[in-house]
């Protein structure tokens, strides 16, 4: 038995382990480092219709236990990813969820409806949280009527199943995580960055030159957990979690908060190898737990976790 | 690629500019100058690695050797360290300086400002090494952040600039070579940006490669915080970890 396995909407993971959109390209740098067919699938950088070049730079800040960025979804476009990107990707054993964004639901339906017919993409990823563009983004997800409405013009062209990314930079996420669930989402992903930014002592400047950015990294790794903990009690689609994972610990972490499977984000640029350690690291953390299979952990804090401990 | 490396000495050479010795296996993956070892330096404050330019590789040592200024929080703590500890380094990252660009005879002028020095050391190393004849143009902000003059003297004649003329010729990298009337066949730049800019500027139909310098992410090409513009197109870009962070002129924009 693969005690890693895990089926999701779209998905037969081989195990729940999977790089976060914006933190991994289309996986050609990484590819130097492992064979990414060990990842359980990956999500690719925001697709948009066109090639964007995103914001100026400097695009990166740092806080204590995290990094503020402010890329603004630079990418090549729909047309290179379909002919250069994703048939790269095919070489290897490992389904791919592709992140798409746009500033129009217009935009975003053209390119729901191209990419979800790539043979390697089994999923898409609605992108409706990016802080870091004017128009587009974060606009779409911060009033449920909106991301509701988007979602269902998306699933309606969609040859895949859809998961929605959702922002936490919003006052009731489980009314969004609703919203989206009765527009006929498959799966959440959450959460994307918080908004945040930093300010230069010396020259009264902010560091971005976005003047803002979105928080990632361990120091968000709670605000994620208690969003995961809320939203997975509140409705019955499956979520990916992320938001600071750096760990087998921290894998189970949000499996226990209400996760089905995880993805890795800011953790790359520490550790490049970070997903297949914490894939190799896995299975003892279960054993040492006395759990038979990952899947199990899903949801077991719910209850204030007094059915969780069945520890060996 | 990623290795724990072992620091050998760790000093200061200059008003807040040190000089750290590493050595482990990862020493025989290096061997071209410009390019960066990627080094962790605490957990969780700061996060990311520090991208950090190779000053000097001995492979039969197996020793590298990097020189940074102590400025921020990563750069301070490193200033920390002690020999004996250890230090989570990826790399060598990058493409470095071209050295088939010249061949034995040829005139190379090296040009560094400030803490953008060290990775010209290498590569004055290895063209001598190769037989090309080498010219130095060091700049400083003052007298008290000099460092490495003698050794560069070792490889070539050397200049020295400071901006406060406390040392020196008073003046930019600019001015020394205008005033000196240096000629070169190739000329090889590491720096802040206004001074690889006035390089550019003032031989314009001349074969130099510049150095560049970003606040980086990942240091390998994946997150796209280190991009810089190609001229004449609104969406190329280069990046300047993994495209760079030397750049032939004319290639990015400054």
């Amino acid at each position: 038995m693969n005690r890693l396995a895990v089926e999701l909407p779209g998905l037969s993971l081989k195990n729940p382990i999977m790089p976060a959109s914006g933190c991994f390209g289309f996986g050609r740098e990484y590819a130097k480092f492992y064979d990414l067919s060990v990842l359980g699938a990956i999500m690719i950088k925001a697709t948009t219709l066109e090639a964007r070049f995103g914001n100026p730079t400097p695009r990166v800040a740092e806080t204590p236990s995290g990094m503020l960025n402010a890329i603004g979804l630079q990418n090549p476009g729909i047309d290179k990813v379909l002919a250069e990107e994703l048939p790269w990707l095919a070489q290897y054993d490992v389904p791919i969820i592709a992140n798409i964004a746009g500033s129009t639901v217009e935009e975003y339906v053209e390119v729901a409806k191209r990419i979800s017919k790539a043979p390697n993409v089994h999923a898409l990823e609605l992108n409706i949280s990016c802080p870091n563009v004017k128009k587009g983004g974060i606009a779409f997800g911060t009033v449920p009527e909106v991301a509701a409405e988007l979602t269902r013009a998306v699933k309606e062209v969609s040859a895949v199943p859809v998961y929605v990314k959702l922002s936490p930079n919003v006052t009731n996420i489980v009314a969004m995580a609703k919203a989206i669930e009765q527009a006929g989402a498959d799966g959440l992903t959450m959460i994307n960055t918080l908004l945040g930014m930093r300010i230069d002592v010396k020259t009264a400047k902010p560091i971005l030159a976005n003047v803002t950015g979105g928080l990632s990294g361990p120091a968000i790794k709670p605000i994620a957990l208690r969003m995961i903990y809320e939203v997975s009690q509140a409705v019955s689609l499956p979520i990916i979690g992320m938001g600071g994972i750096q760990s087998a610990e921290d894998v189970i972490e949000f499996f226990y908060a209400g996760a089905s499977a995880v993805a890795i984000g800011t953790a790359h640029f520490i550790d490049p190898y970070v997903c297949p350690n914490v894939i190799r690291d896995l299975p003892p953390l279960l054993d040492e737990l006395g759990i038979q299979h990952i899947s199990e952990c899903t949801g077991r804090s719910w209850n204030n976790g007094q059915t969780v401990y069945c520890g060996a | 690629m990623k290795e724990h490396m072992t620091i050998i000495s760790n000093r200061q050479i200059a008003k807040g500019i040190y000089e750290l010795t590493l050595a482990s296996s990862l020493v025989q993956r290096m061997h071209t100058p410009g390019q960066f070892v990627h080094v962790k330096v605490a957990t969780f404050a700061p996060l990311l690695r520090r991208p950090l330019s190779l000053c000097d590789i001995n492979h039969e040592a197996g020793e590298c050797t990097i020189v940074y200024r102590a400025e921020g929080t990563g750069t301070t703590l490193l200033s920390q360290k002690q020999p004996g500890e250890t230090l989570d380094v990826l790399g060598p990252l990058g493409n470095g300086f071209p050295l088939s660009a010249l061949s034995s005879g040829q005139r190379a002028l090296l040009v560094g400002g400030g803490i953008g020095v060290p990775p010209l050391y290498e590569l004055a190393k290895q063209l001598v090494k190769n037989g090309v004849c080498v010219t130095i143009v060091l700049g400083f902000q003052t007298k008290d952040v000099v460092f490495y003059e003698e050794r560069f003297a070792s490889f070539g004649k050397t200049y020295v600039a400071t901006a406060d003329g406390s040392y020196g010729m008073k003046g930019f990298v600019t001015d020394v070579i205008e005033h000196h009337a240096l000629s070169f066949d190739v000329l090889y730049a590491c720096g802040p940006k206004p001074m690889l800019k006035a390089l550019q500027q003032q031989f314009p139909h001349k074969e130099l490669y510049l150095s560049l310098e970003e606040r980086m992410g990942c240091g390998v090409g994946a997150c796209f915080a280190c991009v810089c513009r190609v001229p004449h197109s609104e969406t190329a870009y280069k990046k300047v970890c993994s495209d760079g962070p030397v750049f032939r002129a004319g290639e990015v924009v400054l």
